[in-house]
C-alpha cells in the first residue's frame, strides 16, 4: 500500500509529490500517469513553436528521473479506470493500487465548440505534451492556421504561430480578445498589437461548421463567410476532469469540490490543480497549483494546513503585446479606470471606496506589475 | 552574462538585464540571486527548481 497515491503527473501531481517528499522522507509515495509521466512546462506548449521546441525538447525529465528524485514509484501508461473509496484502492488495466490517502491531480480536458461539418473531429487541441507533438507534426509543410478562440491560450498560440511564419486567423464571438480578462479599452489595445503583428482577427463571429477541402479545411462562420486554412486549432477553454470522482460518489460541481484543506467529500481523498474547485474557484493557472501543493503537502504529512491564495497575476505570453492580468473577483462592485500611455495601457479595477481589486497591464505598463500586485487583496485570505 | 529559463513556466531571467523592478540590478548573476527568490511568473522558489541555462 502507498501512504500517498497521486493520480496525475502534471505540474499539480509532481509539485505536491515534491513538497510532500520534503516533509515525509520515509513515507511510501506512488504516482500514476495516463501518459509518459515526463515532466514538462505546460505553459510552454503555447509558445514553444517560435522557439523551435519539439515535444522531446520540452520534456525536461523522464519518469525514471522523476522517480529517482522523488524516491517514488512513478507508473507511466497507468490510466485509472475506477476509484473504490470503500476498499481504498484504485483500479487500472494492469492492476489495483491500494492507498492511505489519494490525491486527484487529473487536470482538465479541452473542449471544442459545437459545430457542423465532416471535419469536426479533425480540429486540433493542444493540452499536453503528446498533443503538442501531434500539433508539430501536423504543421509540417503547412502555411495557414485558423484558431478557434481568442482567449489567453488562443492569443498565445496565435502569436507563436505568426512569429513562426504561419498565416493566422483567430475567430472569437466577443468584440475583443481576452474578453473575460480585459476591459474593452485594454482589449482593443491588444487587438491592434496582434493585428500589427500580422494576425487576422474575426471578432464577434462564431464558427458554425468545419469541412474538409481538397487541400485543407474550410470554416463557415455563423454570419455566412467561409475561411480556408491548412489546419484548424481550437483553444476555447478547459473543463475539469470530474468523471472519475463523480463515479466514485465524490461530490463534484464545475470541478471536484474541495474545502480549504483540499479535501473532497471523502476524507481520504484530496484534489488540486485544474480538476479541483476550491471554495467555488476553478483556477487553471500555475500559481494556484503551487499554492495548493504547498498547503496539501503538510496536510498529507499530518499537519492540516488550509490553502491560501495571495493575489496571483497571470502573465499572458504574447510577445506582440506583453500582458499581465489579475482580474477582480467575480461579482466585485467597482469600475475600471483606464490609463493609456506611450506603448501601453494600464487598467485598474477600483472599488467604490478606492481600493484596487484587479488590474490589466499591457505593453510598457507591465512594468507596474510588482507595485500594483502588492496593493491587491488576496484571492483566498 | 547568461540567460536562464524557469523550467515550470518558461520565464526567462537575463543576467544582463536583471529585474530592476524587483530590486535585482542589471548584471546580477543567477548564482547571486538569493535562494528565497521566486519566479515572478509562477512563484516557484529558486531553491526548489533549477533554472535551465539557455544561453
Amino acid at each position: 500500500m502507498s501512504d500517498v497515491l497521486i493520480l496525475g503527473s502534471g505540474l499539480a501531481g509532481y509539485t505536491v509529490a515534491r513538497e510532500f517528499r520534503k516533509l515525509a522522507p520515509d513515507a511510501s509515495l506512488t504516482l500514476l500517469s495516463a501518459d509518459s509521466a515526463a515532466f514538462y512546462s505546460k505553459p510552454m506548449l503555447s509558445n514553444g513553436l517560435a522557439a523551435n521546441k519539439t515535444a522531446e525538447s520540452l520534456a525536461m525529465k523522464s519518469a525514471e528521473q522523476m522517480a529517482t528524485e522523488l524516491k517514488a514509484a512513478v507508473r507511466p501508461g497507468s490510466r485509472v479506470e475506477q476509484i473504490d473509496p470503500v476498499r481504498k484502492v484504485v483500479k487500472t488495466a494492469s492492476g489495483e493500487y491500494p492507498y492511505g490517502k489519494l490525491v486527484l491531480a487529473l487536470g482538465a480536458d479541452p473542449f471544442t465548440p459545437p459545430m457542423q461539418g465532416d471535419a469536426v473531429t479533425e480540429v486540433l487541441t493542444v493540452n499536453d505534451l503528446s498533443d503538442y507533438g501531434r500539433f508539430r507534426a501536423a504543421l509540417l509543410g503547412k502555411r495557414s492556421v485558423i484558431l478557434l478562440g481568442g482567449g489567453l491560450i488562443g492569443c498565445e498560440f496565435a502569436n507563436d504561430l505568426v512569429t513562426a511564419g504561419f498565416e493566422v486567423t483567430v475567430i472569437d464571438p466577443m468584440q475583443w480578445p481576452l474578453s473575460r480578462l480585459l476591459p474593452q479599452a485594454a482589449g482593443e489595445f491588444m487587438m491592434r498589437q496582434l493585428e500589427t503583428a500580422g494576425i487576422t482577427l474575426r471578432l464577434g463571429e462564431q464558427a458554425a461548421a468545419v469541412n474538409r477541402t481538397a487541400v485543407g479545411y474550410q470554416v463557415t462562420l455563423a454570419g455566412g463567410d467561409v475561411l480556408e486554412a491548412d489546419l484548424v486549432l481550437s483553444a476555447i477553454g478547459l473543463r475539469p476532469r470530474i468523471a472519475l470522482a463523480a463515479a466514485a460518489g465524490i461530490k463534484t460541481a464545475r470541478g471536484i469540490v474541495v474545502d480549504r484543506h483540499l479535501q473532497t467529500s471523502d476524507p481520504a481523498i484530496f484534489a488540486l490543480g485544474d480538476c479541483a474547485e476550491v471554495e467555488g474557484l476553478v483556477l487553471p493557472f500555475v500559481l494556484p497549483i503551487m499554492n495548493a501543493a504547498r498547503a496539501l503537502a503538510p496536510t498529507l504529512a499530518g499537519t492540516p494546513t488550509p490553502v491560501r491564495y495571495p493575489a496571483m497575476p497571470v502573465v499572458v505570453k504574447t510577445p506582440a503585446c506583453p500582458t499581465v492580468v489579475s482580474p477582480p473577483a467575480i461579482g466585485s462592485a467597482g469600475e475600471w479606470r483606464i490609463e493609456p500611455e506611450d506603448g501601453g495601457i494600464a487598467a485598474s479595477f477600483m472599488s467604490e471606496d478606492g481600493a484596487l481589486l484587479g488590474f490589466a497591464l499591457l505593453g510598457t505598463a507591465t512594468a507596474r506589475k510588482q507595485a500594483l500586485t502588492g496593493a491587491l487583496p488576496p484571492v483566498l485570505a | 552574462m547568461h540567460k536562464y529559463q524557469c523550467i515550470v513556466c518558461g520565464f526567462i531571467y537575463d543576467e544582463a538585464v536583471g529585474m530592476p523592478e524587483e530590486g535585482i540590478v542589471a548584471g546580477t548573476r543567477w548564482e547571486d540571486i538569493p535562494a528565497d527568490w521566486s519566479c515572478p511568473d509562477c512563484g516557484v522558489a529558486k531553491a526548489d527548481f533549477d533554472m535551465l541555462q539557455i544561453a
